[in-house]
């Protein structure tokens, strides 16, 4: 196993307790987008080009916005409902 | 149960289980042993048989492709579900908005944002098409460039008004989009059917390898794959979306 | 060395599933299973990772050098796009929470009033 290999494991299980420990779903979202690189860096020394794209695309573009957007959905309703009362 | 308590039951539970999973992994052959022959045999035939020289886009479109025709119709069926539940009880909302703080400060998209999105648009979506088109050929594809096309318009929306991105986000067409996307892959298996070969066999010529038209029907998957996922990831932004356009158009 | 990779993956499980079950909030409670489900990669790829292989692209390497395995390949790469419909549909679930019981604390989601 090569050092970078190492490396990249150490960072990508540093990254999964970083996403599960920050409580805030907000922040969570640009700490699980890091995640989603080193999970991609991770997947490049494995010599896995086509699967590290798709981690990108999908890990740190599709899954943080998505994430944003529910935020703002669950924020709009809260502020509906507050209009009710 | 309490949080104290449950942590306190998943400590015990996740000591054996981890126990267990550690146990079975460690048995498992050590790092970077060949299992069996067929990835080898598979990279290699991709090549002289195919004609691609991205063995992941062989495997994905032609040799496992029926594989991905049902992980097609996962995307398919999720997108749906989404518009579902985000549709369901939005009529009961639709009674004329009172803005409970009409002068409040919205944020204006900053002119700097505005210009460097406006030219980053034509750049996503040129990369886009690039890794679509160049599937087979190098690493990428229509999952990769179906997200990247997806973005594309998502930069639209931050770069900016509300009101143009949604003139750009007619959900109608998405759907058309995403359902062409599907039934075009279905419709390549098919094609193998119509001329007598099994499903989703190769029907047309293969051309040399390393050029932008070889492969056969690969490159046809990835454009079809590319647009069903690029329509389904935009229905279900726009259906997210909903809420949050109807607060910026007000302001 | 060699089960380093494993040991990832295990603690990758681990950690997530400790998230998922003392969680407060639903979407962090989504999130936390896309770590779980990030292991499944690592796994995968571990697999089909051989000692002096190269990317299975042959553009500019011969056609029978030694490549990685490219089936494991294909089959995280599916994973990876099933775990984006898998969360996109839990967050509309989520959503959907909010409407009906005004909380997305899975402990305040009361089973009897579905």
């Amino acid at each position: 196993m090569t050092v970078l290999q190492v490396v990249a494991l150490a960072l990508v299980a540093a990254g999964g307790t970083a996403v599960v420990a920050t409580r805030d779903p907000l922040r969570q979202a640009m700490v699980v987008g890091i995640f989603g690189l080193s999970l991609a860096a991770l997947f490049l020394v494995f010599q896995a080009p086509d699967v590290a794209l798709s981690q990108i695309v999908v890990g740190t573009v599709a899954l943080p916005v998505l994430i944003l957007f529910t935020l703002a959905k669950l924020k709009a309703i809260e502020g509906d409902e507050e209009d009710d009362e | 149960m309490s949080l104290a308590v449950r942590r306190r039951v998943f400590l015990v539970a996740a000591a054996g289980f981890g126990a267990l999973i550690v146990w079975g992994l460690t048995g498992l052959p050590d790092f970077g042993v060949e299992i069996g022959h067929l990835g080898t045999r598979i990279a290699h035939a991709a090549v002289p048989e195919r004609h691609v020289t991205a063995a992941v886009s062989a495997i994905n479109f032609d040799y496992r492709a029926f594989d991905t025709l049902g992980e097609e119709f996962i995307l398919f069926t999720a997108a749906a579900g989404v518009a579902l539940l985000l549709r369901s009880g939005r009529g009961e909302r639709e009674r004329p908005h009172i803005d409970a703080s009409p002068d409040r400060q919205v944020p204006e998209t900053s002119d700097l944002v505005r210009v460097f999105g406006v030219g980053l648009i034509g750049f996503t979506l040129l990369l886009g098409l690039y890794v679509v088109f160049h599937g087979h050929l190098t690493p990428g594809g229509g999952f990769q460039g179906g997200v990247v096309l997806a973005a594309a318009v998502l930069v639209v929306y931050l770069a900016g008004e509300w009101v143009s991105a949604g003139r750009l986000r007619p959900v109608a067409a998405m759907e058309a989009l995403e359902a062409t996307g599907a039934a075009g892959f279905a419709a390549l298996g098919l094609a193998g059917l119509v001329a007598g070969r099994a499903f989703f066999q190769n029907v047309l010529p293969l051309g040399r390898s390393g050029q932008l038209l070889s492969g056969g029907t690969i490159p046809l998957g990835n454009l079809t794959v590319g647009l069903e996922v690029m329509g389904a990831l935009l229905l279900v932004f726009s259906e997210f979306l909903e809420q949050a356009l109807l607060l910026r158009r007000r302001s | 060395m060699s089960v380093l990779p494993y040991l990832v993956v295990a603690w990758l499980v681990l950690c997530g599933l400790y998230g998922i079950v003392t969680s407060r909030n639903l979407v962090h409670l989504v999130i936390c299973l896309s770590v779980v489900q990030s292991s499944t990669y690592v796994l995968l790829l571990a697999i089909g990772y051989r000692k002096h292989g190269l990317a299975p692209i042959f553009v500019d390497i011969s056609p029978h050098s030694p490549v990685v395995d490219p089936v494991m390949q294909a089959l995280t790469l599916t994973d990876i796009v099933v775990e984006a419909t898998v969360s996109a549909l839990l967050l509309a679930l989520t959503v959907q929470a909010k409407k009906r019981f005004g909380s997305v604390d899975p402990a305040e989601l009361d089973p009897l009033k579905g």
